[in-house]
């Protein structure tokens, strides 16, 4: 069994996010890392590949100037390769741009029995991507799964709903958007990590994937700063401070 | 041109329309031009209160026969537009449903999306969409420039829901074409979680607990005063990803968005992402016990102090006054 795992590699989320002042879109200069998201995708691809007892995970990912760290994170955890889309024409692209590259790019590596996503993105969070990678593939998918399994070539799936969770079978080859918490994702090993260095990542350009003049149909025309909500009154608790909240809540007339 | 013609994404729940597809057809509606319904399943009874907060259609896709909704909605869409032509504009909300189905029609259609909005204008041809960033301290106002329909997503909550525009909308039928192999995924069995009180969107008080309640049990110390003010307890993700509660109790980005008129943050850090499903309640109490925490910069009333102290005290007062 074969899984192709889309990672994203973004900002550390941590630090504050910045806009570039030229177009407004969001600073990537810097070092990225794995988006946390996407490491609960790595997990559930390692997992499945074991449970199978045969196969490989293998890594997409579409970032600016080549940056390789978030991809040798996922590749320490135990992916065997990844192919990496950077291009300046793509900088900025769309949910619908990107998922067309990603789609692109999975085709790079021979063939996959599934495909597997975030449910969104920790900077981008359109949470279209694993979707719009299906349709652009053709292929089925279950989104916001809290397990997977694979029975007898078939895909298992407990989607998580608004008020509880459906059971989903689907047929392979297929595309699945997995939620955090799905698996604890594992903590790369020391070994892990001196074997990412040397695994192969196969850098391409958007022309290398038939993608020429990528464009996209929408525009920043403004960025404002919200208005603010006023913080309000702090104490510290003296063993008192509950009759506080009470005495709030009656002046609400709430209680 | 202007914008003339508008769908809304439309599902209802227990036979009636959902609250967030109230808000988007009255958005719709104020924007002008025709509005129509875009129904997830049977219409069922649903078409006069659909049509009296604006849809003059309502089409219904019928019994999905356990397809994902993503896949069959945009294959419905798709096959009205092929006959009929394509609207001006699409609403979705930003929830799983809406998402799935807004990202396989882009595809379909090669138009752009623009996801996770709270506002939207029309003027003479163009729409922005205003998109709060980094936890809601910023707007992104963006507009659509390429070809329509224009596809657009918005957080549950932005708009009030208005009834009062008349008569029940007509009811077009809008069959799932055959899905081919992207078809492939068929829910086999539903499970839905039983759960009493007020719904947490719709609760008038929320008390949402944290990582900082330390274990699983002290959740019941949010479940007891969420009933003893009569509202819905609630949860940040990380209490959710750790399995204490399950995922419907989850408040923001990637969970409900609430809007009571008292909400209570007991053990939760304020991060954005739980901030932008909180935000707009009225009155916001947090309990903390480090001062430094994100919470108390959006709380009217903060209390620095040890939820395991400050909860039970509070829970015996409020139930000394009953
Ligand atoms: C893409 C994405 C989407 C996300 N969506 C959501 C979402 O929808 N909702 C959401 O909530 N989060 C979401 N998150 C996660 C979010 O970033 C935070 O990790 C999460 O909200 C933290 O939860 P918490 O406040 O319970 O835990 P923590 O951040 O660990 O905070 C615990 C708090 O409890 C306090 N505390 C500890 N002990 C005590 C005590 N005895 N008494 C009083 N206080 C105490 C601590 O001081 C601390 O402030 C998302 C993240 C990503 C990347
Ligand atoms: N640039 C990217 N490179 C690789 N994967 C991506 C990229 N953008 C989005 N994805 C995948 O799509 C998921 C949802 O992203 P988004 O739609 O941006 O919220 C992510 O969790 C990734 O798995």
């Amino acid at each position: 069994m074969n899984v192709i795992v889309c990672v994203k590699q973004i900002p550390d989320p941590a630090l504050p996010g910045e806009l570039d002042p030229s177009d407004n879109t969001l600073k990537r200069e810097g070092k990225l890392i794995l988006d946390e998201s996407d490491s609960y995708g790595v997990e559930m691809a390692l997992q499945l590949v074991t449970a199978a007892g045969d196969g490989e995970v293998s890594l997409v990912s579409m970032a600016p100037n080549e940056e390789v760290s978030g991809l040798r994170t996922a590749l320490a955890m135990g992916a065997a390769r990844a192919v990496l889309v950077s291009d300046p024409t793509l900088a900025g692209a769309d949910a619908l741009t990107t998922a067309k590259v990603l789609a692109a790019a999975t085709k790079k590596l021979d063939g996959a029995d599934l495909i597997i996503a975030g449910t969104e993105s920790s900077d981008g969070y359109t949470g279209t991507v694993p979707e719009q990678i299906a349709e652009v593939l053709g292929l089925p998918s279950v989104t916001f799964a809290k397990t997977v399994a694979v029975e007898d070539g078939v895909l298992k799936v407990d989607r998580q709903s608004e008020d509880g969770y459906d059971e989903v079978t689907c047929s392979l080859p297929a595309v699945v958007s997995v939620t955090a918490g799905v698996v604890e994702p594992r903590y790369p090993s020391f070994k892990g990590i001196m074997a990412a260095k040397s695994k192969p990542v196969e850098n391409v350009t958007a022309s290398d994937l038939g993608i020429e003049a990528a464009s996209w149909a929408q525009q920043i025309v403004s960025v404002e700063d919200a208005p603010a909500r006023e913080a309000g009154k702090v104490i510290e608790d003296d063993g008192e401070a509950f009759g506080e909240i009470v005495e709030f809540l009656d002046g609400l007339k709430v209680i | 041109m202007g914008i003339d013609n508008i769908w809304v994404f439309a599902q209802t729940a227990e036979g009636a329309p959902t609250s967030g597809t109230l808000e988007l057809l009255t958005k719709a509606r104020s924007l002008g031009g025709t509005v129509s319904a875009f129904l997830v399943g049977d219409a069922g009874d649903a078409a006069p209160v659909l049509g009296d907060h604006g849809a003059a259609t309502v089409y219904a896709t019928g019994d999905l026969g356990g397809k994902l909704p993503g896949v069959a909605v945009a294959g419905a869409m798709n096959a009205v537009i092929d006959g009929a032509g394509p609207p001006d504009l699409i609403l979705f909300p930003q929830n799983y449903e809406g998402r799935d189905t807004m990202a396989r029609l882009s595809v379909k259609l090669d138009r752009t999306v623009l996801t996770n909005s709270t506002e939207i204008g029309v003027d003479g041809d163009t729409v922005t969409v205003q998109t709060p960033i980094f936890g809601g301290t910023k707007l992104v106002t963006s507009s659509f420039t390429g070809e329509r329909p224009f596809l657009a997503s918005f957080r549950p909550k932005s708009f009030v829901a208005e009834g009062g525009a008349g008569a029940a909308g007509e009811l077009v039928a809008a069959p799932v074409p055959d899905l081919g192999a992207a078809g492939g995924a068929t829910v086999v069995e539903v499970h839905v979680e039983e759960h009493s009180g007020p719904k947490l969107d719709e609760a008038d008080i929320v008390v949402a607990g944290g990582r900082g309640l330390g274990d699983a049990e002290k959740y019941s110390m949010i479940e007891d005063l969420a009933k003893a003010l009569k509202g819905a307890p609630g949860a940040s993700r990380a209490i959710v990803d750790a399995g204490w509660v399950p995922y419907s109790y989850q408040v923001g980005q990637t969970g409900k968005v609430v809007k009571p008129t008292v909400y209570i943050a007991a053990g939760i850090s304020g991060a954005t992402q739980h901030m932008v499903g909180m935000k707009g309640s009225k009155n916001i109490i947090a309990v903390n016990k480090d001062k430094e925490a994100p919470i108390f910069g959006v709380a009217d009333l903060g209390i620095v102090g040890d939820v395991h102290k400050v909860l039970p005290q509070l829970l015996e007062a409020l139930q000394n006054r009953s």
